[in-house]
This record gives C-alpha cells, sequence and structure tokens, in this order.
C-alpha cells in the first residue's frame, strides 16, 4: 500500500535536484549515512558490510531519484526490502531498521547546511525517504511474523516427537492441547515411524495434555485406529486422576484400548507382552 | 470486581477463542478455589460447550463470572450464546452419543454431568443460550 502511494505519486521531476546534489557531494553524505547507521547497530554488523549496503542503496537512490518511469524505483524497493528482512531476520529492533533509511535524511541535511544550497529540493527529498521508510517497514514487519509463524510450526514439530522407548515400543509424548493440527502432525511422525522401525507398540503418554474433552478424545481413538491399521497395538498412559474422572464424567469410551496410570506402567505392560522378563534385583 | 481473573467476555470465532475460553474458566475456577478435579470438570464442560456455540451455532460469545449464593463461598457461571439455527429437539440433543453430524454425540450430555447447574435455553431458528455453574466444594 504504502509503497504504491509513495513511490508512485512522487513526481520525479520534483527530485531531480536533489539528485545533482547528492551527485556532487556523493562521498560526504554516504560517509556520514554510515557513520549515522553505524553508530545505532553497532557490532552486529561490519562496518565494511554496512558499508557496501549503504553504497549500494545510495547508488540505487540517487538513480532513482531523477528516473522518470519508475524502473530504478522498482530496483530501489526491491534493494529495501531485501535489507530489511535481513534485519527482520538477524534480530535487529524496528527502530534499528527504520534508522537505516532516516538517518539519510540527517545526513543529506547536513550536507545541505554545508554547502549553503537552498533548501527547496529537500522537501520533496525528505517525503520520498519518508516513503522508502514506510517500504523498509513493512518488509520488516512482515518478515517478523513469518519468522513467528515458522517459530510456531516448530514448536509443533517439536513438542510432538516419537521416540524409541524399547526395540519394538515407541513412545509418544503429548504436551500441551491436543487440537486438530497437532494430532495431524502426531498421527503422521507416529506413522512415518512405524514404517521405519515396524514397532509392535506404540504408548502414546498424555500426562500432558491439560483437558481430555471430546474433540481430544476423538484425536486419540483416530490415531489408535490410524496405528492399528499398521498392525501396531497402542497403549494411553498419563491419565491423571482428574481427567480420568472427567473422561469417565464425559461418558467417553475407550473400547478395548489398553490404558494405564503412568508411563512406566505402560512400558512395563508393552514389554511384558513382548515377552521381556523384567526382575527387581537384589 | 477484578475481570481478569474472575470473568470476562470472549468472542466465539475460531478454536483458538475455545482455548482462549478454556483458559479464562481455568483462571477462574482456580480463583474460585475450585479443587484440581472440579476445575478440571469445569474447564472441560466449558470446552465442550465453546465448541458446540462455535461449530453448531456458528460462533457467539462466552461470558465468565463469579456466581453468588447466600452464606456460602461463590461459584463460577458461564453462558454461552449464540444466534444460530437453535435445537430443535433437546431431549434428543441431550441423550448420549446423538450427534447432528460428525462428534460423538457426548458433549452436551457429559457437559450437563460435569457441573452442578445447567440451563439450556433454545428455539429453533433464535439461537442457544447454555449456562453452567460450579460451586466450590
Ligand atoms: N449451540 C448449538 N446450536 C445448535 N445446535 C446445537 C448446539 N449445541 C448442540 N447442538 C446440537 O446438539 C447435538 C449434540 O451436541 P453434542 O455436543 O452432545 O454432540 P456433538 O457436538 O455433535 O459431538 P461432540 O461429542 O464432539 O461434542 C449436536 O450434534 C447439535 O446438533
Ligand atoms: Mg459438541
Amino acid at each position: 500500500m504504502a509503497e504504491e502511494r509513495g513511490l508512485a505519486t512522487e513526481a520525479a521531476g520534483a527530485t531531480a535536484p536533489m539528485a545533482k546534489l547528492l551527485r556532487a557531494d556523493a562521498g560526504r553524505v554516504l560517509d556520514r549515512w554510515v557513520e549515522l547507521v553505524a553508530g545505532n547497530v553497532r557490532g552486529r554488523i561490519t562496518e565494511r558490510e554496512l558499508r557496501a549496503e549503504l553504497a549500494e542503496l545510495f547508488d540505487l537512490l540517487v538513480r532513482a531519484l531523477d528516473d522518470a518511469d519508475g524502473a530504478e524505483r522498482g530496483e530501489l524497493r526491491a534493494a529495501l526490502a531485501e535489507i530489511s528482512r535481513g534485519r527482520a531476520r538477524q534480530g535487529f529492533s524496528p527502530t534499528e531498521t527504520a534508522v537505516g533509511v532516516f538517518a539519510l535524511k540527517q545526513a543529506v541535511l547536513e550536507a545541505i547546511e554545508a554547502d549553503g544550497a537552498g533548501y527547496a529540493g529537500f522537501v520533496p527529498f525528505s517525503a520520498f525517504v519518508d516513503d522508502l521508510g514506510l517500504v523498509t517497514f513493512e518488509t520488516y514487519a512482515a518478515e517478523r511474523e513469518q519468522v513467528i509463524v515458522d517459530q510456531a510450526e516448530q514448536l509443533l514439530e517439536l513438542s510432538t516427537p516419537v521416540v524409541k522407548l524399547w526395540d519394538g515400543i515407541l513412545g509418544v509424548p503429548l504436551v500441551g492441547t491436543l487440537d486438530s493440527a497437532r494430532t495431524q502432525v502426531v498421527m503422521e511422525s507416529l506413522l512415518q515411524m512405524l514404517v521405519d522401525t515396524g514397532s509392535e507398540f506404540a504408548v502414546i503418554d498424555i500426562t500432558g495434555v491439560p483437558a481430555v474433552d471430546t474433540e481430544v478424545a476423538q484425536h486419540l481413538l483416530k490415531t489408535v485406529m490410524a496405528a492399528r491399521l499398521m498392525g501396531t497395538d497402542c497403549v494411553i498412559s498419563g491419565i491423571r486422576p482428574q481427567i480420568a474422572q472427567t473422561i469417565v464424567g464425559l461418558g467417553i469410551e475407550f473400547g478395548d484400548i489398553v490404558t494405564k496410570a503412568t508411563l512406566a506402567d505402560a512400558l512395563a505392560y508393552t514389554l511384558r507382552r513382548r515377552g521381556v522378563r523384567i526382575e527387581d534385583g537384589d | 470486581m477484578t475481570p481478569d481473573t474472575t470473568g470476562g467476555e470472549i468472542t466465539i470465532a475460531s478454536n483458538d477463542d475455545v482455548v482462549r475460553v478454556r483458559q479464562l474458566v481455568r483462571t477462574a475456577a482456580a480463583a474460585a478455589g475450585l479443587s484440581l478435579v472440579d476445575q478440571t470438570k469445569i474447564v472441560t464442560a466449558a470446552s465442550e460447550l465453546a465448541r458446540n456455540t462455535l461449530i453448531h451455532g456458528g460462533g457467539g460469545s462466552a461470558r465468565v463470572e463469579s456466581a453468588a449464593r447466600a452464606g456460602r463461598r461463590p461459584g463460577v457461571r458461564i453462558t454461552f450464546t449464540d444466534d444460530g439455527p437453535g435445537i430443535p429437539d433437546v431431549d434428543q440433543a441431550l441423550t448420549e452419543g446423538w450427534t447432528s453430524g460428525g462428534g460423538l454425540g457426548l458433549g452436551l450430555p457429559g457437559a450437563r454431568r460435569l457441573v452442578d447447574e445447567f440451563e439450556l435455553r433454545t428455539e429453533p431458528g433464535a439461537g442457544t443460550t447454555v449456562t453452567v455453574t460450579k460451586w466450590p466444594r
């Protein structure tokens, strides 16, 4: 939105005089720009990298300023967006990212003052930079949102591991709310592990599930049925007392699915079924 | 009144809102001094009713509040309201295992068993309101 409005409607003619000034003063303005930005993002990016980035932007900017057809502006916008995305990924704050663009205004203003040149060209230039700032900010925000979405997905996968408890026995510790998305992930990773290992048993542990309602129960049942179709018997463990009472209250029946109070009970049960003898050693 | 811990109103328009209702009810139930078992019961009942509001009622709201009773400690009351199609046959809907499609048909009768007070007001075409209350023991 902002980029359309700002960069397209800015008449190229209005910013052309500023392009001339920037060309004449390129070295000084760029130096000052790098200096201002470096002071703000100290240590997170080397001065050399920063200078290379800003020099490229500066070059594109000058060309965009006296560009009539907008092609150069597109390129500038793309380069800016790329840098902003990088900043978002590297954990720069919004301020640090925005200052990277706005500092240019100060650098230019200082050059104008030193030259004694008129301020007339500065107003459209300032508006132009403000719009670039908006582009920067929108890209930055969008990228940060993407980072959050990625992390949520990672968390989803992390929190539903399928582990091998014993030869032929898989463990599926569930933590948190079991919604459809989670169930899908659990079911997929469980079935994949079953294919990979040919396990005979899977213990689904729900100690970490805060509440079992009809939706969670349905998801559990579906997972158990799917595993059964692959020749695996599931045991549900970690049914805490308050959950047990609620399940009974709701009238949920787990049918012929074996349930155990603790993961240890479930493991002992599946080991016995596999013919492993457990002895208390004294 | 401390609406942040003992009550509040949540619009139910998505699955995330169902989770939010559950969390608010859990906080309110703990604040009311309900036992762990009773907290889990009211949270589960709320979860069922919120999902019914979302799925069958086409969305609505849940209001969580403190319920007063003469001479006794206050309990937790939740009111679920929607402007959906209503329930044509309440007895049937409250029958264990009856579902108009897809579910286990346990939500409504189960929720009724998990709470101390259960009130269902509905009319075909005029929405549904379910109010449930749990008292501390
Ligand atoms: N708020 C509502 N508006 C309209 N119809 C409803 C509402 N709540 C429940 N019903 C009707 O009552 C039926 C029984 O509800 P119940 O919660 O017991 O079962 P379910 O939602 O179908 O399955 P589940 O066991 O997953 O909850 C529903 O299938 C639906 O037809
Ligand atoms: Mg239901």
